[in-house]
């Protein structure tokens, strides 16, 4: 099966499924992540099991609601015992909830050993996550057939979409500063088992409909993923379900789509919207645009850059200040700047093309806007040595790398501050001479 | 997680493993038959060859397990293995899928093992590509890794059951785990890894604890940090992997994780919490496979778990280092030891402050109950029981049913008690600035917990010398007037 079977009445169904446990996941997923929490969704859904069969020996059928019960009373149970066996027992957070999950689950493994003649639960269904079979189990709701999953999931993401809507200060508050929810009268504890509680309701609903690995995606990496694009809380929470959902919606197409290009029929729908969503936590990590990892390197880069070019001229400056004979070329900036050699020709590139810098037979030399930038920036440097000896007290021997830092971030009002400050002296400590203000640019060069 | 719901599995396994037991039962038989003499005995002595390989087996894996557990949790890593674990999935369906491809027998345990390890070990560097590079934290970090690699496992075994060679290929086993079908091989690949991973840790012993404790001050005592965080994370992979396929997902991360931290109960020591941790894995893997082999209808990996559930809630109750109960006594008995010093300096305090008491302070003289009562905010049934403590230490006398009074014994530590209380408040007072009505409630949280060195230092600084009563007298009181003192007289320099 390719793309060209899809089929809007079958697959239609399926994507809006996906879409439904994406957001309701997501949409509590980001309380999680924001708690440090993050795989408590994933062990809620292993520590159910017991859940699903106590409530199965006591009702003696698989009806779904004495079944939704347990999960989510044991549900309940993993976050109470986690926090009691850190509290109580001063184990890590991440220990408890691990000893728990699998204490848990072990329990229910053995339980439902015990009654596995009876109970017809498909390791392989659950597994996989029956989306694909959404289509088939309908009721008929205002006389279309509407697949049972999809009004479920539909419910409990409008009961998640109220929980986030109207408790949105509580959780904010109590997911940033636990302290200060509860001394303003919102007992952190109580938003905990709220949020709990609803994971667990969340996780048991979409275990039965679209299986678990969906759920413990969708509840992590979308919030992760909006995490890296924003830094408001709201913002992050619709980002969030909007990520979860291109995510489900493309990881149906891919489910169809990947396997045929290998000569291989469609695989598992969740599955692949798992994977979907960690492509596109990896773009929102590279890309993103405050907190992306290649926008911070290429961010350090240029700031990098800017500082190295600043050095340049300055150091071009002080030399021609001098009237030292030494040839300014490549290699004597990367020697005295202990700059590596391909950073210096890079800076030295836009140098030339900003028209700061010639180069000449005898080495690099300033042309007159060069000139006038790097009067300011020795400007600055020594008024700072002037006023961190004079008015901050600095020892003398340190002043100079204090200059060196803070050289590169003074802009033209902090420089005015400064000169105030100082009563713009001539000469700096180290009895060199400061280049006036916005000076006529006398040619000290050549 | 409902998705590694290993019973169809497990339920092989163990029948296969115990047909000629089982046969004559139905499987529908819900009820548990309690085994023979005949069954104990064959288990519990190793005398069948499949149980041997079971037991032993799963007993060296949970060895290594808690040894490797017991680092990994010191450095909070311990839901480490769980996203781990999740991750070899697809490498081990992508191998099978390449090797299968290739016309190699894509079923060879070590391919599979290998194409596990890879992504296994490209899912760690991506936890710690995340941690280290963006905002995200540890555990958002490991759900991801966990989530997507899962995920893409499934995808890929979902495709090479379409394969014709494929129908999983038993691949499912990686998820369920095989305990009860574990082969000889398996066992010995198990021995071997344990036994290295285990030497391994013996060796970097020393560089592996200060990892653990102390990131900062290993890096700066030029200890390499980064290769010893990888060389931990290489041990975790391979127990975790070797393990992965004889006992499956969950058990691997509850060997990982529960010994280790039952045994943090038991000691301070990192050496001695090692050893702990790897006996309660051993033995609850040991007690786990047993059982499981003498109750044909218990699962194998389940039980192992649960057993090692059990010594975890035994630990955590009884352990003497950091067990529930033994934090409670001691606090208990620090309770108790601060209400009889309340007592004692309560009545030294209120026979000093009567005005015929004619400056000395001296045994059996009646206080009422009343007073006392009135000192602290205690309710009637705690000072009740106080004073009964009291006198079978033999500190305080009950002259009346409503008044008590000082032994001579009783008047010693409360002379002492006393003394410790107003030096420390002569030592506020003068070094700390503290205002004179507030010294009362500093001293009175800090002097229980003064040891007599301390005292001496006090002694020292403030150059106080034993007067007559060898007590110091109240900065709160004038001794001239017996009225409270405006201002602080200041110490007695």
């Amino acid at each position: 099966m390719g793309i060209d079977n899809f089929i809007w009445e079958l697959d239609g169904w399926i994507i809006v499924a996906g879409v439904l446990s994406a957001v309701s996941a997501a949409l509590l997923g980001n309380f999680l992540v924001l708690r440090k929490m993050s795989l408590l969704g994933d062990a809620i859904s292993h520590a159910i099991l017991p859940g699903l069969a106590a409530a199965f020996f006591i009702s003696h059928s698989r009806n779904s609601i004495p079944m939704f019960l347990g999960a989510v009373i044991v549900g309940l149970l993993t976050a109470v015992f986690t926090e009691w066996i850190r509290g109580a027992g001063q184990v890590d957070e991440g220990a408890s909830m691990g000893v728990v999950f699998t204490s848990l689950f072990a329990i229910g493994l053995v339980m439902i050993v015990q009654a596995a003649d009876n109970v017809d639960l498909d390791p392989g269904c659950v597994l996989y996550g029956a989306i694909e079979f959404t289509p088939l189990d309908t009721w008929l709701i205002l006389g279309f057939d509407v697949p049972r999953v999809v009004v479920v999931l539909s419910v409990v993401t409008l009961i998640n979409l109220l929980f986030v809507v109207l408790f949105y200060k509580e959780l904010k508050i109590s997911s940033f500063d636990p302290s200060l929810s509860t001394t303003s009268g919102i007992p952190s504890w109580l938003m905990h088992y709220l949020l709990m509680t609803f994971v667990a309701v969340t996780a048991v609903a979409s275990f039965e409909s679209v299986g678990n690995i969906l759920v413990v995606a969708m509840m992590v990496v979308p919030p992760a993923a909006a995490y890296m694009l924003t830094d408001r809380l709201a913002w992050m929470i619709v980002a969030s379900a909007v990520i979860g959902s291109i995510a489900a919606i493309t990881g149906h197409f891919a489910a169809i789509s990947v396997p045929a290009w290998f000569g291989y029929h469609s695989t598992s729908t969740a599955s692949m919207m798992a994977v979907m969503t960690g492509v596109f936590f990896l773009l929102a990590a590279l890309f993103g645009p405050r907190h992306g990892v290649l926008v911070r390197t290429i961010r350090q880069r240029v700031l990098a850059l800017r500082i190295l070019s600043e050095d340049i001229i300055g150091l071009v400056y002080r030399v021609h200040e001098k009237q030292l004979t030494t040839k300014v070329n490549a290699q004597f900036l990367c020697e005295s700047l202990l700059a590596s050699s391909v950073s210096t020709r890079v800076s030295l590139f836009f140098l030339a093309r900003k028209g700061w810098i010639i180069h000449r037979e005898q080495g690099f030399d300033l042309t007159e806007e060069g000139q006038k930038h790097a009067e300011q920036l020795v400007r600055s440097h020594r008024l700072w040595e002037y006023y961190l000896i004079n008015e901050a007290g600095v020892d003398e021997n340190k002043i100079h790398e204090h200059a060196e830092r803070f050289e590169h971030f003074t802009n033209k009002s902090l420089g005015q501050r400064l000169s105030d400050a100082t009563d713009s002296p001539s000469i700096d400590p180290h009895g060199s001479p400061i280049p006036p203000l916005k000076s006529d640019h006398n040619d000290s060069g050549s | 997680m409902i998705d590694h719901l290993p019973i169809g599995p497990m339920l092989l396994g163990v029948m296969t493993l115990f047909a000629d037991a089982s046969s004559t039962t139905s499987i529908t038989d819900r009820s548990v038959e309690w085994p023979t003499w005949e069954n104990w005995m064959r288990v519990l002595l190793l005398r069948d060859y499949n149980t041997r390989v079971v037991v032993l087996g799963t007993t060296l894996l949970g060895l290594a397990a808690g040894v490797i557990g017991s680092f990994t949790l010191l450095r909070k890593r311990a839901l480490m293995g769980d996203a781990l674990s999740h991750a070899t999935l697809p490498g081990i369906g992508l191998a099978f899928m390449i090797a299968t491809s290739l016309g190699y027998d894509g079923k060879s345990l070590w391919t599979l093992l290998s194409g596990g390890a890879v992504t296994g070990v490209i899912g760690i560097l991506s936890i710690l590509w995340i941690r280290n590079l963006t905002r995200l934290k540890e555990d958002a970090a490991l759900g991801i890794v966990l989530g997507v690699f899962f995920g893409g496992g499934i995808a890929v075994l979902g495709i090479i059951q379409q394969m014709p060679e494929g129908h999983a290929a038993g691949l499912e086993s990686f998820i369920y785990g095989k305990t009860a079908s574990m082969t000889t091989g398996d066992a010995w690949m198990i021995g071997v890894a344990g036994l290295t991973t285990t030497l391994v840790c013996v060796l970097f012993f020393k560089e592996l604890k200060l990892l653990c404790f102390d990131e900062g001050f290993a890096g700066s005592r030029g200890f390499p940090v980064v290769r010893l965080d990888l060389l931990l994370m290489a041990l975790v992979t391979i127990v975790t992997i070797v393990g992965l396929q004889a006992v499956g997902l969950i058990l691997m991360i509850a060997l990982l994780v529960i010994p280790a931290a039952a045994a943090r109960f038991w000691t301070d020591r990192m050496t001695s919490m090692m050893f702990f941790s790897a006996w309660i894995g051993a033995f609850s893997c040991m007690i786990g496979a047993s059982l499981s082999a003498i109750f044909p209808r218990l699962p194998s990996g389940a039980m192992i778990v649960i057993s090692s559930a059990t010594v975890f809630i035994f630990s955590m109750m009884l352990g003497p280092k950091r067990g529930v109960l033994i934090r409670r006594y001691r606090r208990q008995m620090l309770n108790r030891k601060i209400d009889r010093q309340h007592l004692l300096r309560g009545l030294y305090e209120l026979i000093e402050q009567r005005p015929n008491s004619n400056e000395k302070v001296d045994a059996n003289v009646p206080v009422s109950w009343d007073q006392l009562l009135q000192i602290r905010s205690w309710k009637p049934q705690r000072l009740t029981r106080c004073i009964r403590r009291a006198r079978q230490e033999q500190l305080v006398h009950q002259e009346t049913q409503s008044s008590v009074s000082l032994t001579p014994a009783g008047l010693e530590v409360a002379t002492r008690l006393v003394h410790d209380h107003r030096l420390w408040e002569i030592y506020l007072i003068t070094y700390a600035d503290v205002a004179a009505s507030r010294v009362d409630r500093d001293a009175d949280r800090i002097e229980h917990v003064l040891d007599a060195e301390i005292i001496d230092q006090l002694e020292d600084l403030l150059e106080h010398r034993r007067d007559v009563h060898g007590v110091p007298n109240s900065p709160h009181v004038d001794p001239l007037s017996g009225n409270l003192a405006t201002e602080p007289r200041n110490g007695n320099r």
